[in-house]
């Protein structure tokens, strides 16, 4: 709990520090993403079933939040929840018949499932505007506080992410937690143990989606323009990469994570076209050297340095 | 309290179980003993619904359950130790003998119960409550294996199947395990089924044995009984060849 309010602390000031400008842009992504990994942690890190389709589940949240609110009117306070429980009942329903298969089968499975969903986006041109996408999304607002600047919407974003983070610290150390690990490293042990396995797998991908379905409604109105583009493989792929990176199993790795790639390109920038190859290549360092991820990698490191240190002055 | 009705159990087309019936007494050790590949485990994984029998009937306590799924079948009081010990190797010890206790925490049974339960296990091991904050995966297979009957008996079971608890452990170690499992026939009167290779140890222990054979039961009786038999003898005892070395 005081590893949670310390953090909450260092995010709720940082804007002081920032004094907005640019990078307060990229924070706010960075709010997004962690909501993202977090969603996909619980499920690959804790239950230890791998998803090539969670681009698709955010996809799902913007648009519904976006058709909802800019072509229908509705309040996007009511959008938002009501996209989650339809996305959240879908991933149910899907999950059920796919998390049968185990390993790569289950990857082959939730990617097509990802792909679908990118389709469906890009094919349905009067509902959701085609690859050109869906504009006119409205700002969220409280009263006459209208979420329309970049740091407005770091407390926005911030405020989703950290309840999200505290409640998902609670279930992973939970009966509920206990029990997707134990799924993780043998299902058969936690069935004759009692835990109904294939129920929590299925309910854990359900509420997967609904925390990235959260994430993405909330992504809808801050952009206030979705497109297809952003909800594709690609971005699948580097949800699971920030999860790995960051830690698997760990709520705070998967901040980390999503911290490290959402900020690294940005400040790779000035390495203009090198900048992917000094990317790609820090990624691969990192899983070599860190099979952890940064949350048990960086301290580590710095024990090493440490006991490095000490031997020299003696 | 427990009675295996002409059972018959597939893994796809391979016929596993052929017509296989056998009961339980309350309070009784009953072991199976037979080669690899008899069926012994397959007995196991069909009454705790892992494997669910293709026809026959599994009856528990006067209830069908051979439809139950294995999370039921629990909540009924079975806890299988299955075969390899199969102990969550990432989790301490505590929290493995937490999960044992899975769904007493959901039916939101008090945690003093459980704590107690616990501290039960620990007098049965003392090398777990030594342990209670280490990996799972870091002790030894003896102390893994008295972690997994731990875990198992933090259900409260009436019927505890236990899948080779000998296997690959050192002759003291496993001397312990079975002078546990005595202690708790004794002690809670526990009804088990033990399925194990040792077939000398598993007769001693027991009350009553049934001999299987490529899914199969051959030979059925009291324990001594089938420790005197000659064929028992010579298939799984190994006695003709003692009496040639002692000569």
């Amino acid at each position: 709990m005081l590893k949670f309010l310390a953090f909450a602390g260092m995010i709720l000031l940082a804007p002081l520090y920032f004094k907005g400008g640019y990078l307060m842009n990229v924070l706010v992504f960075v709010g997004i993403h962690t909501m993202l990994a977090i969603g996909l942690n619980l499920l690959l890190g804790y239950a230890g079933q791998i998803s090539l389709g969670h681009a698709g589940f955010f996809g799902l949240g913007a648009y519904l939040s976006g058709v909802l609110t800019a072509t229908y009117g509705w309040n996007p306070w009511l959008a938002m929840p009501l996209a989650a429980l339809m996305v959240g009942a879908l991933a149910f329903a899907i999950g059920f018949p796919i998390l049968k298969l185990k390993g790569h089968y289950l990857a082959m499975a939730t990617l097509g499932m990802g792909i679908i969903i990118y389709i469906v986006f890009n094919e349905t041109v009067e509902l959701t505007g085609g690859p050109s996408g869906l504009s006119g999304i409205p700002n969220l607002a409280v009263g006459s506080l209208t979420f329309d600047s970049d740091v407005k919407n770091y407390y926005l974003i911030w405020s989703f992410t950290l309840v999200t983070i505290l409640l998902t610290l609670n279930l992973a150390n939970s009966r509920v937690g206990r029990a997707l690990r134990a799924v993780h490293d043998s299902e058969v042990a936690a069935r004759v143990m009692g835990v109904n396995a294939r129920l929590l797998k299925v309910q854990i991908f359900a509420l997967s989606a609904l925390i990235s379905s959260i994430a993405g409604s909330l992504y809808a109105h801050t952009m206030t323009f979705v497109s297809p583009a952003s909800f594709g493989f690609n971005f699948s792929v580097e949800l699971l990469t920030m999860v790995v990176i960051g830690g698997l199993g760990s709520i705070y790795g998967s901040f980390l994570g999503a911290a490290l790639l959402t900020l690294l390109p940005e400040f790779l920038r000035a390495a203009q076209d090198y900048d992917i190859i000094i990317y790609g290549g820090l990624l691969m360092l990192m899983v070599m050297f860190m099979p952890g991820g940064l949350v048990r990698g960086v301290p580590d490191l710095f024990r090493k340095l440490l006991k490095k240190g000490g031997a020299n002055h003696a | 309290m427990l009675r295996l009705k002409n059972i018959n159990t597939y893994y796809g087309k391979v016929h596993a179980l052929k017509n296989v019936s056998l009961h339980l007494a309350e309070g009784e050790i009953v072991t199976l003993i037979g080669a690899n590949g008899a069926g012994k485990t397959t007995i196991l994984n069909t009454i705790s619904g892992v494997t669910p029998a293709a026809a026959g009937e599994v009856v528990f306590c006067k209830e069908p359950v051979q439809a139950l799924q294995p999370d039921r079948i629990v909540k009924l009081g079975i806890s299988q130790v299955p075969e390899g010990r199969q102990v969550f190797k990432p989790l301490s010890v505590e929290d493995n003998l937490e999960l044992g206790a899975y769904l007493r925490y959901r039916s939101r049974e008090s945690k003093a119960a459980i704590h107690e339960d616990m501290e039960r296990v620990f007098a049965l091991f003392p090398r777990m409550l030594e342990r209670r904050k280490q990996l799972a995966g870091t002790m030894s297979g003896g102390e893994q294996q008295m972690l997994a009957i731990g875990r198992a008996l933090m259900a409260k079971p009436k019927l505890l199947l236990l899948d080779e608890p000998s296997m690959g452990l050192a002759p003291l170690v496993v001397q312990e395990i079975f002078r546990v499992l005595d202690q708790l026939r004794r002690e809670t009167g526990t009804t088990i089924l033990l399925v194990e290779q040792n077939a000398k140890a598993a007769l001693k222990l027991a009350d009553r044995g049934y001999v299987l054979e490529t899914g199969k039961v051959i030979m059925e009786g009291p324990a001594a009984e089938l420790m005197e038999n000659a064929e028992v003898k010579r298939a799984y005892l190994g006695k003709d060849k003692k009496e040639i070395w002692e000569r």
